[in-house]
């Protein structure tokens, strides 16, 4: 490249970086830099700690339901000091407890795994991945932030009003949705639930449009589809999943606030309420609600997994020192996923009279997604075979990813199947089902990934020995809780009761019950290890002296440790490979960056591969 | 090593172009997502049929040309011809309020005829409408909202800018809307 070219080049990048957020020549004040934010990676930071936070409030919830389920005849008096009028005589009433499991459930699906798996990792990685400055709209970037944060306030807010937040259970199931009357959760709390969940859906468009328009529109030159890293593949995916699903929820809660407040009939009908009478509504059907409910409900565990089983492709390849496995075959399977996630929601509604021929459909279409599934686990058990193993944190959480997604992913076989759902359908054993499949699952997703890219995100280490004594804890723990809810569930235990212990049936399982709530506090209070590490490691971590820790193949670790908004100072990249280019040709590691037959130019290795180079003894 | 970033990006799309095209998969989504809802509404006990009032085919004919003038605006903005442009782009906003205005008018002609849209003795049919009707109305005030910014910029503007990109983006968003109503007539007129 002559001088000329040089400035041209020079020119253009500042051009481009002037069209989204100015690489390192502009001045931001604290707030244009660290809360009114439009830089990818800051908006990605946002929606990991606003997750974060979330999770500490769900898993609060779900210690204390679960202190209710354990010990259904206890007093515990320290617990009306905590909480108030919420635990009278030191016993969580029953309103509180279906307070707590339905606000369990919507922020953990939707604030957590949605928001700060999907939110952290794709605004954080997609740019970097693909060789963009930012994303395609960085206002609408920062717009679904902000949507998504007023919407946490307002869920928040819930628990403030008199009559509680709302307790009809995370799916919102009309007429206790519909009706004001039906619960103290269902006047106020239900209006707050529905703002805060349209605002959410809000956020999510306006993430989801940006994401998909940046990975088709702004990869550098080089990288086509087909060399990007699978952990993009996975968020841009969900959020495919996410634009074409969440609208129809939209569609569904429109209808419910009509219903609630506007005398129409969708949902309710002319129903009669004791100490009611009969409703003045005509010809309303609850399962209009559902059909459009799960029709987002079911694509939604796919958007909470889809990153996770991206991320977990990522690390579990860099961290392995092997190529993936069939690659196309992983980037295929997702797009099965995608199409399959479309058109099977009715097998949530097996048990609502549901006509056994169209059942019968609906159990064939979910049973042919266990077999995309089933690529990937095959892909990622014969990607780590054989591999040069390097069991960092975030290596454990993959393969500690892969073992609950097998665990739960076998359990889907007998709930997708309409006559075995019809005996164990909201009992105990879907819970287990999903908590495993989706919930634990998505959870290592998260912290493998956070775990991983923390350096590249703070220019740090975290912790290793706290990150081993978090994972062992963590996986023992959720195999110890969820285990033995599948029993439960297959003896009939139903979901949601508030004390069980009054069915003769049902008080054989009050000590196993009390196992399974002890196992939560202890996993529970193990979670605050990985926060110790996080926020200590943010400020007091081991400094990052190179930039590429893990020997990375993929872009992000070219940039520079410290990365400025635009992501790269100068020019952007060109990429000339696929991304797992590991132990290939005597090299332990080529990154994209580098053209195929130039592997040993030392114009293309980074610091790391020219003091490896030099180790072997080679001229460089 | 070169830069590739949008002045670079020949042959695709502009991101803000892009941004619309996948936006405006999801309004069809939320409409799908309704009209289903009809569709399955239906056959429910005490659905109630009634014709969509006379209006609404006049409504149909000033969206339908409204698109045209939009797609004429561009037109000549392409051409550089900024009086012919801004004028265009002035009915282009009056049809569509217009538009708005008559799709209102239907509604008291339903109201005239006994149909209740909302409140206790309302049916879920007159209801559907309302609401998908009211929602394909924010779109249109929306599109309206983003013609009068156009507008706007093409009289305050003193350097002449001919960055068309904008204009596009609004005029296939007017499009848009134009055949989601065409849609939505149809559907109605004939489910």
């Amino acid at each position: 490249m002559n001088n000329e070219a040089v400035i041209q080049a020079g020119a253009a990048a500042l051009h481009v970086a002037g069209d989204h957020g100015e690489a390192h020549h502009h001045k931001q004040s604290f707030i244009t830099k660290y809360i009114f934010s439009q830089d990818h990676k800051t908006i990605g930071k946002q929606f990991l700690i606003t997750g974060i936070i979330w999770a500490i409030i769900g898993g609060l919830m779900s210690v204390l339901f679960r202190l209710q389920l354990g010990y259904p005849d206890s007093s515990f008096p320290w617990l009306e000091t905590v909480i108030g009028h919420w635990a009278k005589d030191g016993r969580i009433t029953p309103e509180a407890y279906y307070s707590l499991t339905t606000i369990h459930g919507t922020v953990m699906i939707f604030f957590v795994l949605t928001g700060g798996l999907s939110g952290t990792f794709a605004n954080f990685l997609i740019p970097l991945q693909i060789g963009a400055r930012d994303m395609a709209s960085p206002l609408m970037n920062m717009l679904s932030y902000w949507f998504f944060f007023t919407a946490s306030v307002i869920m928040l807010c819930s628990f403030f009003v008199e009559t509680g937040p709302f307790a009809g259970g995370w799916t919102a199931y009309p007429p206790l949705s519909a009706l004001g009357d039906a619960s103290p959760g269902s006047k106020t709390g239900m209006d707050l639930w529905l703002a805060s969940l349209i605002l959410f859906v809000v956020s999510q468009l306006l993430a989801g449009l940006n994401y998909i328009s940046t990975v088709l529109n702004m990869r550098t030159k080089g990288m086509s589809m087909m060399r990007m890293p699978l952990s993009t593949w996975g968020v841009f995916l969900q959020a495919v999943l996410g634009v074409l699903s969440f609208p129809v929820l939209f569609s569904g809660f429109i209808l419910l606030i009509f219903d609630r407040h506007f005398g129409t009939s969708f949902y309710l009908s002319d129903i009669y309420i004791q100490g009611v009478g009969a409703l003045s509504h005509e010809g309303g059907n609850a399962i209009l609600y559902q059909h459009l409910f799960w029709f987002l409900g079911h694509p939604e565990v796919y958007i909470v997994i889809l990153p996770a089983m991206g991320i977990v492709s990522e690390v579990m390849s860099t961290s392995g020192r092997k190529p993936i496995f069939g690659y196309s075959a992983m980037v295929m399977s997702m797009f099965a996923i995608v199409i399959l996630a479309f058109l099977v929601w009715a097998h949530h509604m097996f048990v609502t009279g549901l006509n056994p021929f169209l059942g019968s459909i609906f159990v064939l279409l979910t049973l042919l997604i266990a077999v995309p599934s089933a690529i990937k686990v095959f892909n990622w058990l014969t990607t780590l075979w054989r591999g040069n193993l390097r069991f960092t944190p975030g290596m454990l959480f993959a393969i500690g990813f892969v073992s609950v997604f097998i665990s739960g992913g076998l359990t889907g076989i007998y709930t997708g199947n309409s006559a075995i759902d019809i005996h164990i359908h909201d009992t105990y054993f879907i819970i287990a089902h999903f908590h495993l499949v989706m919930g634990v699952a998505a959870f290592f997703g998260m912290f493998c990934g956070v775990y991983h890219w923390f350096p590249k995100m703070f220019g740090r280490h975290m912790n290793n020995t706290l990150g081993y004594v978090h994972f062992w804890i963590t996986l023992v723990g959720a195999y110890l809780i969820f285990w033995p809810m599948h029993y439960e569930g297959l003896a009939g235990m139903p979901r949601r009761y508030y004390d069980y212990s009054g069915w003769e049936s049902f008080k054989q399982f009050v000590e196993l019950n009390r196992f399974i709530s002890v196992c939560v506090i202890i996993t529970f209070a193990a979670q605050f290890l990985f926060l110790f590490n996080f926020f200590h490691s943010i400020f007091k971590g081991r400094k990052l002296t190179v930039k590429n820790p893990w020997k990375s193949t993929a872009l992000e670790w070219t940039t520079p440790i410290n990365v400025g908004h635009g992501n790269w100072p100068g020019e952007i990249p060109e990429v000339h490979r696929w991304p797992y280019d590991y132990s290939k040709d005597g090299h332990d590691f080529i990154p994209q960056t580098v053209p195929v037959g130039e592997e040993d130019n030392p114009a293309y290795m980074d610091e790391e591969m020219i003091e490896e180079a030099k180790l072997k003894g080679e001229q460089v | 090593m070169t830069t590739v970033g949008i002045s670079e990006n020949k042959g695709r799309l502009h991101p803000h172009k892009f941004l619309l095209w996948v936006g405006m998969a999801s309004i069809v989504m939320m409409f799908a997502g309704l009209t289903s809802a009809y569709v399955v509404k239906r056959t429910f006990s005490n659905w109630m049929e009634f014709g969509l009032p006379s209006v609404f085919w006049i409504s149909t004919v000033v969206i339908l040309v409204s698109s045209l003038t939009m797609h004429l605006a561009l037109k000549n903005f392409k051409a550089h011809e900024r009086k012919k442009y801004k004028t265009l782009i002035t009915v282009t906003a009056v049809l569509g309020l217009l538009f708005a205005i008559l799709q209102l008018y239907g509604f008291t002609q339903l109201h005239e005829r006994g149909i209740q849209i909302f409140g206790i003795g309302s049916n879920a049919s007159a209801s559907f409408l309302g609401i998908i009707v009211g929602l394909h109305a924010l779109h249109v005030i929306g599109g309206i909202i983003a013609l009068l910014i156009i507008f706007f910029r093409a009289y305050g503007t003193k350097v002449k800018r001919y960055d068309k990109t904008p204009i596009e983006i609004v005029a296939i968003y007017w499009h848009f809307v134009d055949i989601l109503w065409i849609y939505l007539f149809l559907f109605f007129s004939f489910t």
